[in-house]
């Protein structure tokens, strides 16, 4: 039997839409996988294998009679914690809601069910997305799949460990800073971030509303076009929704960069990125280049500010979004008796959070408080219009910007854990995209001692096929997509 | 180790109560050593002189997106207080307010 | 009436009797919350805003309920409305206005934030300024308005007991998110009755607009900062309807002025006004503002109102109250004051207008509509609207009296029947046995009684005009005051004068 597990979206529906294969048998696949290797992994917070075959046999029976099933029907995803799946748990790696079942699908679990996709697990994560490494979860750390040592990045590890050990063919995380690319570089899988507001909100975990977005992540960019189509478009649930209709991404993938040029922003190479990332990148680059783009160095003067302003923006932000968890309505609750209402938030919210999650809290509130919010949020949202134009006018001149997603390869548990400032700077190569709201994916791009880089490639607002096609293009020219770890 | 407080441990403990959140004494201790080094990072942001810039609020330009006062289903009661810790009647418990 | 089982309001309310109020100066100043009753659906969700008297949690969604992964989609329809409102309080309307979030934690709050406005730190409210011209003793005083403000309702609190002494709170989300129009004055206003009259005013503007309806349970609430002698701001919570204004507003000048005339000084604090002990109690001291850590609502974008979609709004505005008393002068020739008092609440003044449709005389309509009618709506505690009482029952009953079939003493009886039973003039008189008696035979029969029952006042009534009314009044008492007083009177005369032949 073959290890549908291990084979794309794209592969397995044509599989499937030829009737070679049933879903079912793909659910098992995956599932077997899962009980392989999952005690190495710790990719998931929750698993329905037996709903997942249900659906799966239901599919399986309209494909028989004939009918016209979705363009995901019958696949499995993995799905971040972070997102609303109605009537299955939706923990976001926190035991301040670790036995919460939403009553509601967020509108992208919507239109993937709509589409036949299968939900088959809840991925683990950095507790409410709050983390560069997954080590920030209440259920404890993934393990990044090629090298059980270190970690898959975050805060959506699951998602890319699960797309790396085969334990899923799809998989959904969230991107406020980097969370999405930075655990698909880790891993080396595709992780898209999209233009903000590409992608309905509705159903997602707030930690930072004007920074995040839902994105694909998967095994090769095919995949990601194809998941990206489904799930994208205007949500009137979501007031912050672009009003475009989906697009088809799929014609983007085309394999031709002729004459394209390329931008390379020089503040995100050099001091600070190990030098074994650069050279990769720089290869990358130059392989671009061999394939007909050019490339051009621009400065981004206000980069540099990028981790203080996206911080102090997320916090702030967070703060406020985390106030709702008081014990009342759902989730977690401390009992005390005799206690008034304050003493119940109190201790409810310093048992239910975990500590990255404590920090921030306090950090955002003490920037948004009384004579700190001039100082701290207003200055962080002025240096993020400078942000924004310094991105404007490197677009101007080129179609993509290329760089690395993260400065280091992947680090080892533990190593960065103990200081949270050596922890936030790993978001420096991502968290300007964030800011300026503009796509970015990232691509595997090569390997250090059998340890994954990953490239970015920025495009500019709503341009999402650009980089597809850059992307696309490079992945049919090389094939770090096609490595698969030893576990 | 900062070089001098942004914050002191009284003021953590004045934030952590607006947040709603009982520090323990030894969170307390740790918290103002971590947060005065991140803070004393973000001080970089005093480099930049932005006296005659813009805040973006918005990364996109939209306004006016608003919907037709017309009613939708809600929740049935049952899904409405499945996670609901404490219930009474139909009703939410919470604690008492003095 | 009110009982007071607590000695300390009794003893402030014999207080208020022994000593003269002396020239204290007061400065209080409203914060008002209208919900926009006539919107189908909550500010930011679509569940119905129908919720009163419907079970607990029921209208209820994800965003209402504040469940994680929620957003905030804003109603069209409740900006028309308050632009409506801003242009009826001459308030300038802006041009791009935003979301902000004021952020505390408390038992009623969905998100433990609420999605509001707010005019500092860039945030610019619905509208700016305005006024609120009423008559208070004959003259006209203007209450300034400092800003209008969009913004959601809080969920509805129970105890079992009073807030202080409930083991655990119980709560409604039902009204979680509702939309508010929150209007705040400037410190105009100098006195309890001031207030309640402004409040008047204001609720009449409102329901004339078709924006609100007064007489729901909770539609309009209000907070007051009050200061005595430029001291300290206290502000007043939870007074849970305008008519209790007046109340919490006397109840905390004579509490503060207690406080004065100790020598003690008035703390600036946020009391919270029990209106079943009707007293206030302190809760808790007043958060500064910049404790609500206000940033731009980040799930909302801005909201641009163009100069096109007010003078949509603005062509298609009912007729406000002072335009409307204008009119009533003009069309129905009744006098200004008469006009000013039924304007003061639009139910009153459709009632009128009704009225007018049915019966040519509108000054005597509006005569029994503010004597008689007003007295006993008071008495019953109600409002027009909650009366069972139509216009046509009114205006049947004034033909009634026309035609002589009933007098105007019976009329006010049967007047004070149709408040409360809501049946009409002519099924009361005829359970009642109130026609008129105009037989002069039937008289006469009464008449010759009293005359046997009351030798001395007949022998007094000779001489003396008292015993003839006294007399009078007797065939009245006997007939339940059907009898008819001309007939009667002459029929007395007659016998008196053959009497005082014989």
């Amino acid at each position: 039997m073959m290890n549908y597990n291990e084979l794309t979206c794209h592969e397995l529906k044509e599989m499937i839409d030829n009737q070679e294969i049933t879903s079912e048998e793909i659910i098992n696949s995956v599932f077997d996988r899962i009980d392989e290797v999952e005690s190495k992994i710790n990719a998931y917070i929750s698993l329905f294998r037996d709903s997942a075959l249900e659906v799966a046999k239901e599919i399986d029976k309209r494909i028989k009679r004939g009918e016209t099933v979705g363009k995901l029907a019958g696949i499995p995803i993995a799905v971040k914690d972070v997102i609303s799946t109605k009537g299955m748990p939706t923990t976001c790696g926190s035991k301040m809601l670790e036995n919460y079942i939403p009553p509601f699908d967020a509108t992208v679990i919507t239109r993937i069910k709509e589409e036949g996709g299968i939900v088959i697990g809840k991925t683990n994560m950095d507790e409410f997305a709050m983390g560069s490494s997954t080590e920030n979860s209440f259920f404890g750390c993934s393990r990044n799949p090629w090298a059980l040592d270190r970690v898959p990045g975050g805060s959506s590890g699951g998602s890319a460990a699960a797309l790396a050990a085969d334990e899923t063919v799809l998989a959904l995380g969230s991107d406020t800073g980097g969370s999405v690319r930075c655990p698909a570089s880790f891993c080396s899988v595709v992780g898209l971030k999209p233009t903000y507001g590409l992608v309905s909100r509705y159903g997602l975990v707030a930690y930072a509303n004007s920074l995040e977005q839902i994105g694909p992540m998967t095994k090769d960019v095919t995949d990601c076009a194809l998941l990206l189509s489904v799930i994208s478009g205007n949500d009137p649930h979501d007031g912050t929704s672009a009003p475009f209709r989906k697009k088809n991404y799929m014609n983007a993938l085309v394999d031709d960069i002729k004459g394209i040029k390329l931008g390379v922003p020089v503040e995100f190479f050099g001091e600070g990125t190990e030098k074994s990332v650069e050279k990769c990148v720089w290869d990358a680059i130059h392989k671009l280049e061999d394939l007909g783009a050019s490339y051009h160095e621009v400065s981004m003067p206000h980069i540099v500010y990028s981790i203080p302003t996206y911080y102090i923006i997320a916090m702030s932000e967070a703060s406020s979004n985390l106030a709702r968890f008081d014990g009342v309505r759902y989730g977690y609750r401390a009992e005390k008796s005799g206690a008034d209402w304050n003493e119940v938030f109190g201790i409810t919210r310093q048992k239910g959070f975990g500590t990255e999650v404590k920090r921030r809290i306090i950090l955002g509130t003490f920037a948004l408080s009384a004579g700190y919010y001039d100082k701290y949020y207003l200055k962080a949202l002025k240096i993020r219009t400078l942000i924004k134009q310094d991105f404007e006018n490197a677009l101007s001149k080129n179609l993509a910007l290329i760089a690395p997603t993260m400065p280091t390869l992947p680090f080892k548990i533990g190593e960065k854990i103990e200081n949270p400032l050596s922890m936030y700077m790993c978001d420096i190569d991502t968290v300007p995209i964030n800011l300026a709201g503009l796509p970015s994916i990232s691509i595997p791009c090569g390997f250090v001692n059998n340890l994954p880089v990953g490239m970015q490639i920025i495009g500019r607002l709503f341009d999402e096929e650009t980089i597809l096609r850059i992307a696309y293009t490079y992945e049919q020219n090389t094939s770090h997509h096609k490595e698969k770890p030893k576990i | 180790m900062a070089k001098y407080k942004t914050i002191s441990q009284e003021q953590i403990e004045h934030v952590a109560w607006l947040a709603r959140i009982e520090l323990t004494e030894n969170e307390k201790r740790v918290f103002t050593g971590q947060l005065n080094e991140i803070l004393d990072y973000f001080k970089k942001i005093d480099e930049i002189d932005t006296s005659k810039i813009k805040p973006t609020f918005h990364v996109i330009d939209l306004v006016n997106v608003m919907r037709e006062d017309k009613v939708v289903p809600s929740l049935s009661r049952k899904d409405a207080l499945k996670n609901t810790p404490q219930k009474e009647d139909s009703y939410i418990k919470a604690p008492k307010i003095l | 009436m009110a009982t007071y089982p607590f000695p300390q309001v009794k003893r402030l309310a014999s207080i208020q009797k022994a000593t003269p109020l002396e020239k204290f100066e007061i400065k209080i100043g409203l914060e008002i919350h209208i919900q926009l009753t006539a919107l189908n659906t909550k500010l930011f969700c679509g569940c119905s805003a129908d919720y009163r008297g419907k079970a607990p949690n029921t209208f209820v969604c994800p965003v209402c309920l504040g469940l994680p992964g929620s957003l905030p989609v804003l109603n069209k329809r409740a900006v028309d409305l308050a632009i409506m409102v801003a242009l009826a309080l001459n308030s300038q309307i802006s041009s791009r206005t935003v979301f902000y979030r004021k952020n505390y934690f408390y038992v009623d709050m969905p998100k433990n934030f609420q999605i509001s406005q707010y005019d500092k730190a860039g945030g610019v409210p619905l509208s700016i300024g305005g006024w609120v011209d009423f008559e208070v003793n004959g003259t006209v005083k203007r209450v300034r308005i400092r800003r209008l403000q969009l913004e959601e309702d809080p969920a509805r609190l129970h105890y079992p007991g009073t807030i202080d002494s409930s083991p655990y709170t119980l709560v409604d989300y039902n009204r979680a998110g509702i939309a508010l129009l929150e209007i705040v004055t400037e410190p105009d206003i100098t006195s309890a009755d001031e207030a309640r009259l402004f409040l008047q005013k204001l609720r009449s503007i409102v329901e004339h607009l078709g924006v609100s309806n007064g007489d729901l349970q909770g539609s309009m609430r209000c907070d007051a900062n009050i200061s005595l002698q430029g001291g300290k701001r206290v502000e007043i919570k939870n007074i849970s309807s305008f008519r209790e204004v007046k109340r919490a507003l006397q109840y905390e000048i004579i509490r503060q002025k207690q406080l004065l005339r100790r020598g003690s000084v008035v703390k600036q604090e946020t009391r919270h006004w029990d209106d079943n002990r009707r007293i206030t109690i302190s809760l808790r001291t007043k958060e500064t503002e910049s404790d609500y850590r206000y940033f731009p609502e980040p799930d909302l974008v801005p909201v641009e109102i163009s100069e096109d979609w007010i003078k949509e709004l603005q062509s298609k505005m009912p007729e406000l109250p002072d335009a409307r008393k204008t009119r009533l002068v003009k069309e129905y020739g009744i006098p200004e004051y008469d006009a000013g008092v039924l304007t003061g609440s639009k139910a009153l003044a459709d009632f009128f207008e009704e009225c007018c449709q049915l019966y040519s005389d509108a000054k005597k309509i509006s005569n029994w509509i503010m004597t008689d009618l007003t007295r006993y709506l008071k008495e019953l505690g109600i409002e027009i609207s909650e009366a069972k009482i139509r216009p046509k029952h009114l205006t049947d009953m004034l033909k009634l009296i026309d035609k002589g079939e009933i007098s105007g003493k019976i009329a006010k009886t049967v007047l004070s029947k149709m408040v409360r039973s809501g049946e009409s003039p002519k099924r009361i008189i005829q359970k009642e046995k109130l026609i008129k008696i105009s037989s002069k035979e039937q008289i006469q029969t009464v008449v010759d009684k009293v005359f046997e029952e009351f030798p001395k006042a007949v022998q007094d009534a000779k001489t003396d005009q008292n015993a003839i009314n006294y007399l009078v009044g007797q065939v009245m008492h006997k007939t339940r005051g059907r009898a008819d007083p001309e007939i009667t009177n002459k029929l007395i005369r007659e016998k008196l004068a053959k009497y005082s032949t014989r």
